[in-house]
């Protein structure tokens, strides 16, 4: 039987956090690079080459990509078959990644961004509680994911309950309008994950989990699903909005849909907008 | 699209050479404030009372920045939306703040109220704080500490890198380029 520290589970968080936050990935680097090709516009030309510059200046100073360095969002498949050993004081497995949150953005000198109220607004001055997201999976894996979820983009997302005759058009309109009033706010070019069905918050779990899709502008393995990918980036990147908002041909890296059932008589959408600084990064035990 | 050098203070005739689109490059200083920050300095106005800073020919960045590893003056220290400071804006406008600093777009109230108070919004690249810290010399936290991040700093910048988004004629580069590469 697979033994999951806690200890371990803490530490490894504890250097994911500020990985994820100090370097972009290959695959999404792959799609900026590609994307700059693809770019007329002199002024997204120079804010890609900035985003570009500021990836290998981040990674060598081990600097924050972005100032705001995210709510810590984990996401956690956790086999039924492994067994979890309480070790070095920590008493449950949201201990030991709250934990490992607390002393990755300690030690990586990375930004607080939560406070403790919506409405009273006191910084908890660590950047906990993490936002985790349980999942209870046959066998033995355990495998976190996490995505460094910054607050600009996260506001310019939406979730709208059509009735089911709004159909596919409705779906793709209502997500080519979310990005469309976003605009240059989320810091585009933006990557887009969208939830279709489930309810009311289960579109919206399914929408970040879209973000979480390796590598990068891979495309849902239902022919259908991923044909309306590619109709949505093309429309999402004729709206024009560009690199940051001043206008080009690149307004979104990549767009990625999950499905799931839903009732007979809803259509649930949501999209969850992220910036083009999409840090997203996983381990296994 | 012309490129400026400008240094602060910030004078009318500065502001009224700059058109949407420009890049400009600071040198001087820059105060920072975000949500928090701006909330306070607008009740202090409300209440009648002198500002930690005075804002008169001064630019002020949306910005928290990351903390900074020892031995450097900042952290990573990029641009925040300015939307949610729309509402603070027009007020410091009219006791003379001459420019702010962050990435996304304006309301009309605070596009009116560069025309009628001679000011600029500019842009700096969301997302790239760590390239732009390398601009930054110098940062001293001067009021509001206890706001961590958003706490109010004063920065020393050198060739500080932005772009004019909203000029003082109703010039805005988000809606002009937008249009130019939009397809219906």
């Amino acid at each position: 039987m697979k033994v999951i520290s806690f200890a371990k589970v803490r530490d490894t968080i504890k250097d994911l956090v500020q990985k994820a936050n100090f370097e972009l990935q290959d695959d999404v680097l792959n799609v900026i690079k590609e994307m700059e090709k693809k770019e007329e516009s002199p002024a997204g030309k120079e804010v890609i080459k900035q985003i570009l510059d500021n990836a290998k200046i981040a990674k060598k100073d081990k600097l924050g990509l972005c100032q705001d360095t995210g709510l810590a969002v984990f996401f956690v498949e956790i086999g039924e078959d492994v067994e979890l050993q309480k070790d070095d004081g920590l008493k449950s497995l949201r201990d030991a990644i709250t934990e490992g949150t607390r002393a990755g953005y300690e030690e990586g000198y990375l930004r607080k961004s939560v406070v403790e109220d919506p409405i009273r607004r006191k910084n908890t001055g660590d950047n906990t509680p993490a936002y985790i997201h349980w999942e209870l999976v046959p066998g033995d894996v355990f495998k976190v994911t996490f995505i460094a979820k910054g607050g600009g983009a996260e506001n310019m997302s939406a979730v709208r309950m059509f009735a089911p005759a709004a159909g596919q058009q409705g779906i793709e309109d209502f997500v080519v309008e979310t990005a469309d009033k976003g605009g240059s706010n989320p810091c585009p070019p933006i990557v887009v994950g969208v939830g279709v069905g489930g309810n009311f918050e289960y579109s919206a779990l399914l929408a970040k989990k879209a973000l979480l899709r390796r590598p990068l502008g891979s495309h849902n393995s239902d022919p259908f699903y991923a044909d309306m990918e590619k109709r949505l980036l093309e429309r999402i990147n004729n709206l024009g909005i560009g690199p940051q908002g001043m206008g080009g041909r690149i307004t979104a890296l990549a767009v990625h849909v999950e499905a799931f059932p839903c009732h007979i008589a809803s259509m649930p959408a949501a999209v969850n907008i992220q910036c083009h600084s999409h840090r997203v990064l996983s381990f296994e035990m | 699209m012309a490129e400026h050098r400008i240094e602060t203070p910030v004078s009318d005739e500065t502001v009224e050479k700059l058109r949407a689109g420009d890049r400009i490059f600071i040198t001087g200083y820059l105060y920072t404030g975000r949500d928090s920050a701006h909330k306070k300095l607008i009740e202090l106005v409300e209440e009648g009372k002198e500002l930690p800073i005075d804002v008169k020919g001064q630019i002020i960045y949306y910005v928290g920045p990351t903390p900074a590893r020892p031995g450097n003056p900042i952290g990573s220290a990029g641009p925040t939306t300015s939307y949610r400071m729309d509402s603070f804006a027009p007020t410091l406008h009219s006791l003379g703040l001459k420019g702010t600093i962050g990435k996304g777009s304006r309301n009309q109230e605070v596009k009116d109220s560069l025309r009628k108070f001679k000011a600029v919004y500019l842009a700096a690249v969301g997302g790239a704080g760590a390239l732009i810290s390398k601009s930054i010399e110098e940062a001293e936290v001067i009021a509001y500490p206890e706001l961590g991040p958003e706490a109010i700093r004063r920065l020393k910048v050198k060739d500080f890198p932005c772009i004019v988004i909203n000029d003082m004629y109703g010039g805005d580069l988000y809606e002009e380029g937008k249009k130019k590469y939009r397809k219906e």
